[in-house]
């Protein structure tokens, strides 16, 4: 369970754009009738999305009146689930996975790399407030360790030299290709693949 | 080894692309009429002849499952539910299917839909996997342009949609009542057991719930028989798996292989073996984080399947296999996957709230040799007080793989921690507040 707060310098009011609005209703669809309470957390990342990569209190407010359900409700979500931002995180916002297959494959590295480009500590944003960085748990990509996430991107088969190379690059706020950065083919054994052969030189 | 025509995921490594086009070449979407056409006891009886067991950790048969929902559709409509909240650390073959074989998913939804007579069906994935749950959901916009879901899907006569929700970061969905919870906008804390979920699940309604990996292999079997899936692996450990294997190799790697294959094979062919040789092994946990390591003696010996690793007091899990060799800290190995489970517990009962916490913080001193060696057996007692103390089996995933350090790595952890905190003589120490009590001439 983490314990993470809001941030202090609140925005007073928020709104859907007309290009959330659509994405929300459109998702609400997804649900029956009278379940669109279901839609929360797909219209917290819509808010998110929306607001530069995190939610404030009046997002939560605004939510919570259009999916007509308790502003309690919505915030117990908003702070339940990790992913949501509650506090600026700036445009790139930089996910180092260090649980056990990353640490033991050197996930501590790219921390370090992270620390020297970014900022010191983690959650907090860079000197010109476009990128933050922090620990996360495991994301789901064991067998390219160690790997970060940056926004919706995954950056994989990593090490210190590649990291620093991938931050420089969205720090010039370049977008760096997302993918293995050992040349590897998505999750096949490198240079050491048994199955399925007769696919890979067809 | 598995022979290349006995594997279901021909696209692991996306040698030919995941459009429905490619699917298609490759036997998806063939023949889907003809299979259901066979009626829904069909289905249900070749699932069962497989011996299919899930693939999302607990190993449940399938068929059984399916054949919990009810006969009848009453006044509550059906829902089938696929869990895609893959975050069990050392495991990542569902995001493999949701990108490369988003087919073989989708038709197999339909046909576990039409067999438990659901006409909505909810994908819930880790939102970590946005990137892939894209491809998944261009994968569905296809199939409902060529008619093969939606109304009377691929000729079978059946409604289907499906839709995709995305999960925010919280491991705890992947128990199954959680996902519900968090599919219907509350915080994913598990429910109370009974009731199941077959019969009040969702909006209180009955639901299926099965992880991707289940429901991709399903059309497979149909077509090919449940005699050819149970013909593979041995007796009630049939077929293949995807395995993920991850940590100290050389070639860390998915791959797709019989059950009941040696560890040693796994490791040596697939894998390239342990960074530094087999004898730099030091442990291995064989199915995703939750599952209790064991150490390299029996490692060269061990098959993985279900049975033979609840032998070994551990588990197949999600087939997540994470190889440690001797380079690593063990301790600091595990004080790591104690503080994910310190992170992640839904903080819903007290023993895994608090004991998560305690079990990591204990661990990280033993690491650092700063534990005093009574706190050896109050680890395990924490441990005894987590597990099956809980609502859901978070309790149990988060004390087995410390228990397992501690029945494989005792000597490990006392050699360097010896303290001893129990003062067993007089010692002059100036800010002891009982000073006074002391008698100074003893």
């Amino acid at each position: 369970m983490s314990l993470r707060g809001p941030a202090k310098d609140q925005p007073e009011n928020f709104e859907f754009s007309s290009s959330s609005l659509e994405a929300a209703k459109n998702i609400i669809a997804k649900y029956p009738e009278g379940k669109q309470q279901s839609a929360v957390m797909a219209l917290l990342y819509i808010a998110q999305k929306q607001n530069n990569n995190w939610i404030p209190l009046a997002a939560m407010k605004y939510i919570a009146k259009f999916l007509d359900m308790p502003y309690i409700k919505v915030y117990e979500v908003a702070t339940f689930y990790s992913m949501y931002n509650l506090s600026p995180v700036g445009n790139y916002f930089v996910q180092v996975c260090t649980t056990t297959p990353c640490m033991i494959r050197g996930a501590n590295s790219l921390v370090e790399a992270c620390k020297e480009k970014i900022s010191e500590n983690e959650s907090e944003l860079s000197n010109d407030k476009n990128c933050s960085w922090m620990e996360v748990e495991c994301l789901g990509a064991c067998v390219n360790a160690p790997m970060m996430q940056i926004n919706d991107d995954y950056y994989e088969d990593l090490d210190k030299e590649k990291t620093l190379e991938i931050l420089d690059k969205i720090l010039k706020g370049e977008k760096p290709k997302p993918g293995s950065y050992r040349g590897r083919v998505n999750n096949e054994p490198e240079n050491n693949r048994k199955t399925l052969m007769d696919l890979k030189n067809a | 080894m598995l022979k290349d025509q006995d594997r279901i995921f021909q696209n692991l490594y996306n040698d030919l692309g995941s459009d429905i086009t490619s699917s298609q070449k490759r036997g998806d979407w063939v023949n889907t009429k003809e299979l259901t056409e066979k009626g829904r006891d069909w289905i249900i009886s070749e699932i069962k002849d497989s011996q299919l067991r899930g693939r999302g950790g607990a190993g449940f048969p399938t068929g059984l499952k399916w054949s919990f929902a009810p006969k009848e559709i009453g006044s509550r409509p059906h829902y089938l539910v696929i869990n895609a909240d893959e975050s069990e650390p050392g495991t990542c073959k569902d995001r493999d299917i949701l990108r490369f074989e988003p087919h073989k998913l989708i038709e197999g939804c339909l046909i576990a839909s039409y067999a438990v007579q659901a006409h909505v069906c909810y994908i819930y994935i880790r939102g970590e996997y946005f990137i892939d749950g894209q491809k998944l959901q261009v994968a569905i916009d296809e199939a409902y342009k060529k008619n093969l879901i939606g109304k009377n899907s691929a000729g079978t006569g059946w409604d289907l949609d499906i839709y995709i929700h995305y999960g925010a970061g919280a491991y705890i969905c992947g128990e199954e009542t959680a996902l519900l919870e968090s599919l219907e906008g509350k915080k994913g804390q598990p429910r109370l057991k009974p009731p199941f979920p077959a019969l009040i699940g969702l909006y209180g309604c009955p639901t299926i719930i099965n992880n991707v990996e289940t429901i991709a292999v399903v059309p497979t079997i149909l077509r090919r028989g449940g005699k050819w899936f149970a013909s593979l692996g041995r007796e009630k450990n049939t077929g293949t798996k995807i395995f993920c294997i991850s940590g100290n190799v050389n070639t860390p790697c998915n791959v797709e292989e019989e059950m009941n294959i040696p560890l040693k094979e796994l490791i040596e062919v697939h894998a390239g073996g342990v960074i530094g040789g087999w004898d730099n092994l030091q442990a291995v946990i064989p199915g995703g984080s939750s599952m209790p390591l064991i150490p390299k003696e029996k490692c060269e010996t061990l098959t993985m399947d279900f049975d033979s690793l609840m032998e070994e007091k551990s588990g197949l899990g999600t087939a997540g296999v994470v190889v440690i060799n001797k380079d690593q800290d063990i301790i600091k190995c595990m004080a790591r996957i104690a503080r994910f489970y310190k992170h992640e517990s839904c903080g819903q009962c007290t023993p895994c709230r608090e004991g998560s916490g305690w079990m990591w913080r204990m661990l990280e001193r033993m690491a650092k040799g700063e534990a005093s060696k009574d706190e050896i057996d109050m680890l395990a007692d924490v441990t005894k007080q987590i597990e099956g103390h809980t609502i859901c089996a978070f309790g149990e995933g988060s004390s087995w793989p410390v228990q397992g350090l501690l029945r494989h790595f005792k000597d490990e952890i006392k050699k360097r921690n010896k303290f001893d905190p129990i003062v067993k003589e007089n010692r002059n120490i100036p800010y002891l507040v009982d000073q006074h009590l002391l008698d100074k001439n003893a």
